[in-house]
């Protein structure tokens, strides 16, 4: 459930007194979805355990920063966000901005398959191998089209909220979650489509 | 898609994201939904496009953090002393 504004008041002024005890409530409460958006953005376990630490770090170091006009979760996502982008650019070697490639890599994307794939069994839909399939394709979006799909679709965030969290404009926002949802859509037809042909008589 | 309607698919395809995320106003709303009465293959795309946002959420859904991750995340932000189980 929701904390409400009070609630939310009271632990952010607990923590800027550095009391331990309202810390470890946030971590407690926030450290699973901050976990699951760097596996998924970082692809293996390892890096996600590290990002989750530094945000946690992070976030007590800076806690004065914190004004309180945004959501803890919110603040939280954007220490992981930022943390994972630095960590995959340094992984790619480079010191190009994240944004620098959006154009060059995402071109329009027009749907090329149509395949309706969603009489398959749930069973089909969420098989290891597909599940395997859902992250290599997750996976192989651009990292800023990644990091929108993320926050809107699986973590659930508004689009103002997730905008927020990527500091960009909503519609900048919208642009990159219809290309990431375009091509997941495209690589997911493709796999399931040869699916239906070996479940589907 | 037909050749007929090749250009309003793409307009269809412009208000998909929208739609799906029920931010599209009513009149286009019915737009949509009167085209895709009629084009199977822009309501095949939709349907398959919102699939793939489910199956994405299902397949997140099942990723907690481990215990011993828990354990190692407490730690290292010296609260050990607050590392009870879960109170979910």
């Amino acid at each position: 459930m929701e904390k409400n504004e009070a609630q939310s008041a009271i632990e952010i002024n607990e923590l800027k007194h550095k009391d331990k005890h309202a810390f470890a409530n946030i971590v407690d409460e926030h450290s699973d979805k901050i976990y699951r958006l760097a596996l998924k953005m970082l692809g293996n376990e390892q890096d996600a355990e590290d990002i989750l630490q530094e945000t946690f770090i992070k976030a007590f170091n800076n806690i004065e920063s914190f004004e309180g006009r945004s959501k803890i979760s919110t603040w939280l996502y954007r220490i992981a966000v930022n943390e994972s982008l630095m960590l995959l650019r340094k992984r790619k070697g480079s010191l190009i901005d994240i944004d620098a490639g959006i154009e060059k890599d995402d071109g329009e994307v027009i749907p090329q398959q149509i395949v309706d794939w969603c009489c398959l069994p749930e069973k089909e839909l969420m098989s290891n191998e597909s599940r395997q399939v859902i992250n290599q394709a997750i996976n192989t979006l651009s990292d800023a089209n990644r990091a929108a799909f993320l926050l809107r679709d699986v973590e659930g965030l508004s689009t103002s909220e997730a905008a927020e969290v990527l500091d960009i404009s909503e519609s900048a926002l919208k642009v990159r979650l219809m290309r990431a949802r375009l091509q997941l859509r495209e690589t997911l037809t493709h796999y399931f489509s040869d699916k239906m042909l070996s479940v589907i008589p | 898609m037909t050749h007929q309607h090749e250009t309003h698919c793409q307009d269809i395809l412009g208000y998909l994201n929208a739609y799906i995320d029920g931010e599209l106003n009513p009149e286009l709303c019915s737009l949509l939904e009167t085209h895709m009465e009629t084009c199977s293959n822009c309501q095949i795309v939709y349907n398959t496009l919102k699939k793939t946002i489910e199956i994405c959420q299902m397949d997140s859904e099942r990723i907690t953090l481990p215990t011993d991750a828990r354990r190692r995340l407490f730690t290292s932000l010296n609260l050990e002393d607050h590392v009870n189980p879960k109170s979910k």
